[in-house]
């Protein structure tokens, strides 16, 4: 008799309990800024694109769900000629952030991304490419990098002495 | 000899006279190195690979030398771990990467790069330098090199590479201490033949491929197949890679006798004909773009009227055999001329009876005294000039060696060995870029060439010369103790290869001879025994046979205009088989793609007469199979695949057994399964799969090889040296990392060098050549300049030797020009059609020669006299 009672008691407290559970899809749910989620490309504080095709995300990609190709462009900066990732088989595990040196490829929170066909959840490179930084503000690989590009040459990096003059004499 | 060392414990058996870094790599103990090369030797640069020695047991403190600068005699016991020589080793490297610039990402390099390596390999990972960098700029080395000189470290292996071991004068070290640069006096193309090697002896990523930077994909990402050069008769060992189905670049493939380290950069560059826009990609019809059913149809009609067919010396030894099943003996040619063909089944012959062993590159670089007749080496076989630069320091080491000095310390044998040279002997027609190596260069036309051979050959056996040079050559060939005698057939006289026949027997036991035939399977084709093109001209005019089957050659490079013509006019339809859009593909009533190099299997006999596998390094697309399938629909036999096709030749030829022992048949396993082309880690797998599947399911099937497309399977040093897709070992991932599969550096790979030799000295008697014919046509003798770049119908449709292929030359002696009313400049009519260049006047070219670049133009053949005048 008292256990039955205690055990009403128990479970009717709950009745005065904000509940666990979210009515999700009518409630969104509260995702942290680095929740792993949908991929995105982002661009630079200048609005190029930060990718450089080094095809380090392709192949520290442990399903080997990212494909894509160099080119160079105009201005000497290389980039994707083609960057597809297929979120069928893409596992949000974030090693290609990680694995990124110009922090160009980012998890977001969107984590929604059911849909009815396999094939559309094949990204090619203007589903990835977001206009903005994404969670890394202010980083330029290229005013970092030693190559020199249009606009900014050699010796005009960061942490670059001008170029050696050959024909000098002086030691 | 070999002497017992100890090394942290583990004892190995090291050869003397070897350096310790060479006994450690070549025994699988990692020591860091950078300035050190296999065949640059040892220069104790840049301070990387120190280790701690032990005077005896009882030393407890020992001391940190550079492994590469000190010999296994001085040491016994040694230490790679040692925490001092490690802590020495990072703080090297930290220097090093001092200017290093943040360029990975950006570097074609990564991924396959020396200095990544070494630098993870010494613990060095976070920057703690914090001031400026120093910056260079860059210059435009052509369309074959980039170069990023921010990136160097100063290990010098270039200058090393390209003055010292190549000879090349245009490319050094400025500046000083931390300025030092390794560039051009200004912008331009690198203009040694072998500069595409600096992008796999650069540790870095300084000099890098262009033309694989243009169509670029990480070293990780491609598959890569062994496979053989197509671009001359040498046969170097080259590495394919591709991605997607499109070949990316080529890469050394090391081989101990052959080619070594390097190889020349048609042999580089020149294999990307195959993604050439010349590429045939669909059958013709009377030179219209037709269906494959149609084409088929047409072309088993005229088959069934009765065929003769033309053999190629660049099609695979297995195309042709399945020709000759096809045609019948008694119908099948060679597509070369007559006097070709004749001069190729000769020097079978030759190396068949030898006169003289025949040499490798290996060989070829320990002879002391060389004979060379006719060939312009430079630009025919360009591998083979490269050994004989070896050749010529020979007498240097020789001398160091006497002082004391082992072979491996190389800046200490160049000023030991006082600059002495081994007798280098030039007999060629026009200036020759050995000419600097040679105490001999001699300019004589090309059938002074073959009276002067003779001649040397007579005064060795006892009668006097004619020429007071020949003596003088004959005096230093007889008291060579390895001598060596070169020639071949691209002057297109058969008597020189006569006299080189004949020098070799006068020298008796200890010399070798090297006959180099024109292309990649000359000798394979001739071991198949055919005519010329004119014989079979005769035979079709005779009616005896309707159809022509032309496979994968373009007879208007190989033969004079004139007998081609009259053999398309004879034949009622030509059906040509090939690969690349030429001329006769043009021309021919039907046109069948099949597959280049890179995408079948077959073997190639080089001049060796060594047979060596290629494979398919992209998986053969239907539309285009193995020339030989294309002839088994025809009816030439029932083969299923390369093996079964090989396996009939065997018993049809059993002379030429050795073809089954090239390299593993397609059933051929590891305990990891097939060896794989693939690299491990092979990105975006799964990118495309759309269609629910795994990827790597649908592996594409290989029938003629014993290596799988798919991503498992055997690799590393086990496997079997024919099949070595990549020198890969845990940690290492450049090609630096070749020494681990090597029995000792610069010898033969770990279980020998891949290919079998076909040729068994002495199996026949030397029957005497058969008389060559009278030198044909009036006028002067035409002499048809080689180059490097532009080499012939291939290698001139590759884009990247295309652009740095040289514009063409005529070259007339001053009075011959004269005579004929020319003036430097002036344009000229070669027997009677507007040549491309304009005459330059060369007073070194021997009189009654008229010099022009070979090509479309100037077909190769017999060697003939030519009209020469003035175009109005």
């Amino acid at each position: 008799m008292i256990g039955w009672l205690g055990a009403m008691l128990r479970v009717g407290r709950k009745l005065f309990v904000k509940p666990e559970t979210q009515l999700y899809p009518e409630e969104k749910p509260k995702l942290f800024p680095r929740t792993r989620g949908r991929i995105v490309l982002t661009r630079d504080p200048d609005g190029q694109e930060r990718c450089v095709a080094c095809n380090l995300c392709a192949v520290v990609c442990p399903v080997g769900c990212i494909d894509l190709a160099k080119a160079v462009a105009d201005d000497g900066r290389w980039y994707p000629e083609h960057f597809r990732i297929n979120f069928a088989r893409c596992i949000f595990c974030g090693f290609c952030e990680e694995a990124c040196p110009t922090s160009a490829i980012q998890l977001t929170p969107d984590f929604e991304l059911g849909e009815w066909r396999r094939d559309a959840l094949v990204y090619e490179k203007h589903d990835l490419l977001i206009s903005g930084e994404g969670k890394v503000r202010g980083y330029r690989y290229w005013s970092v990098a030693g190559k020199a590009i249009d606009g900014k040459d050699k010796g005009e990096a960061e942490h670059e002495s001008p170029p050696v003059d050959l024909k000098g004499l002086l030691p | 000899m070999t002497r017992k060392l100890d090394i942290d414990g583990r004892i190995i058996e090291a050869k003397d006279g070897e350096d310790l870094l060479s006994a450690c790599l070549t025994h699988g103990i990692d020591v860091p190195y950078f300035c050190w090369h296999g065949a640059l030797g040892s220069v104790g640069a840049c301070r990387q690979c120190a280790v701690k020695v032990y005077a005896g047991p009882d030393d407890k403190e020992g001391r940190i030398v550079m492994s590469c600068m000190t010999p296994v005699a001085d040491v016994e016991r040694v230490s790679v771990s040692d925490p001092e020589a490690t802590a020495f080793r990072a703080q090297v490297i930290e220097w090093l990467m001092v200017n290093h610039p943040h360029d990975c990402p950006v570097c074609e390099e990564a991924g396959s790069c020396h200095l990544q390596d070494m630098t993870i390999a010494t613990g060095h990972n976070i920057r703690r330098y914090r001031f400026d960098k120093r910056t260079h700029r860059n210059q435009d080395l052509g369309p074959l090199l980039t170069h990023e000189m921010n990136r160097c470290i100063a290990c010098y292996r270039c200058t090393r590479f390209y003055r010292d071991y190549a000879g090349g004068r245009d490319l050094d070290a400025f500046g000083a201490h931390d300025n030092v640069y390794f560039g051009r006096a200004e912008d331009g193309p690198l203009e040694s033949p072998f500069a595409g090697n600096l992008a796999e002896v650069c540790p870095t990523g300084v000099f890098n491929d262009k033309g694989w930077s243009q169509d670029y994909a990480r070293k990780w990402d491609m598959r890569a197949t062994p496979s053989v050069c197509p671009h001359c008769a040498v046969g170097c060992n080259i590495l394919v890679d591709q991605r997607e189905g499109r070949v990316k670049r080529v890469q050394n493939r090391y081989h101990g006798a052959l080619n070594g380290y390097f190889i020349c950069d048609r042999g580089r560059y020149g294999p990307l004909h195959v993604v050439s826009d010349a590429r045939l990609r669909a059958p013709l019809l009377a030179g219209e773009p037709a269906t494959e059913h149609d084409a088929c149809a047409v072309a088993h009609a005229a088959v069934a009227e009765g065929a003769i067919g033309f053999g190629s010396p660049r099609a695979s030894l297995e195309a042709n055999y399945a020709l000759q099943r096809l045609v019948g003996p008694e119908r099948f040619f060679a597509g070369v001329s007559d006097a070709e063909a004749a001069m190729v089944r000769r020097i079978v012959a030759l190396l068949r009876a030898g006169p003289a062993k025949v040499a490798s590159l290996a060989d070829i670089e320990q002879a002391d005294a060389v004979l060379v007749l006719g060939e312009d080496l430079t630009n025919s076989s360009p591998r083979v000039a490269l050994a004989l630069r070896q050749t010529a320091r020979g007498a240097e080491r020789d001398l160091a060696a006497q002082k004391g000095v082992p072979r491996w310390l190389d800046p200490a044998v160049r000023t030991a060995g006082e600059g002495r040279r081994s007798p280098i002997m030039l007999v060629t027609p026009v200036a020759d870029p050995l000419d600097d190596v040679a105490v001999m260069a001699l300019r004589r036309d090309p059938l002074a060439i073959a009276a002067f051979g003779a001649d040397v050959a007579g005064v060795l056996g006892g009668g006097t010369a004619r020429d007071a040079d020949a003596q003088r050559v004959a005096g230093i060939l007889a008291v060579a103790e390895r001598p060596l005698i070169i020639a071949g057939s691209s002057l297109g006289v058969a008597g020189i290869i006569e006299a080189a026949a004949a020098l070799g027997s006068a020298l008796g036991a200890k010399a070798r001879i090297a006959l180099l035939p024109p292309e990649a399977n000359s000798i394979g084709l001739a071991l198949l025994g055919g005519g010329g093109l004119d014989g079979a001209a005769a035979l079709l005019e005779r009616g005896a046979a309707k159809t022509a089957i032309v496979l994968e050659n373009d007879l208007f490079e190989r033969a004079p205009r004139a007998g081609v013509e009259r053999l398309f006019a004879a034949a009622k339809s030509v059906i040509a088989l090939d690969s690349m859009a030429s001329e006769t593909t043009a021309r021919a009533s039907v046109t069948l793609p099949v597959a280049p190099f890179t995408e079948c299997a077959g073997t190639f006999v080089n001049y060796e007469g060594r047979a060596q596998r290629f494979f398919a390094a992209v998986p053969p697309h239907e539309t285009a199979p193995s020339a030989w399938r294309r002839l088994d629909a025809f009816g030439a036999g029932d083969w299923h695949d390369l093996d079964e096709l090989i396996g009939d030749l065997i018993v049809e030829r059993p002379d030429l057994v050795g073809v089954a022992d090239a390299a593993p048949d397609a059933d051929f396993m590891m305990a990891d399964g097939q060896v794989t082309r693939a690299p491990r880690p092979y990105s975006g797998r799964t990118a495309d799969d759309r269609a629910g599947q795994f990827a790597d399911a649908v592996i594409p099937v290989d029938l003629d090889g014993p290596m799988t497309f798919g991503i498992k399977g055997a690799r590393g040093t086990a496997v079997p040296p024919a099949l070595i897709t990549s020198y890969k070992t845990s940690g290492q991932h450049s090609a630096n990392n070749v020494t681990r599969f090597l029995e000792e550096v610069g010898g033969p790979l770990r279980g020998g060098d891949p290919g079998a030799m076909l040729l068994k000295r002495s199996e026949a008697a030397l029957i005497d050549a058969p008389p060559s014919g009278p030198v044909t046509g009036e006028g002067l003798l035409l002499v048809l300049l080689h180059d490097a770049f532009s080499g012939w119908e291939l290698s001139r449709v590759s884009a990247l030797l295309a652009a740095r292929a040289p514009a063409p030359r005529l070259l007339l002696h001053p009075d011959d020009a004269a005579l004929h009313g020319l003036a430097d400049g002036a344009a000229v009519l070669i027997d009677g059609r507007l040549f491309a260049a304009p005459v330059s006047l060369d007073a070194s070219l021997p009189r009654g020669c008229v010099a022009i670049s070979a090509g479309g133009d100037a077909p190769r053949g017999p060697l003939r006299r030519v009209r020469v005048e003035a175009a109005r």
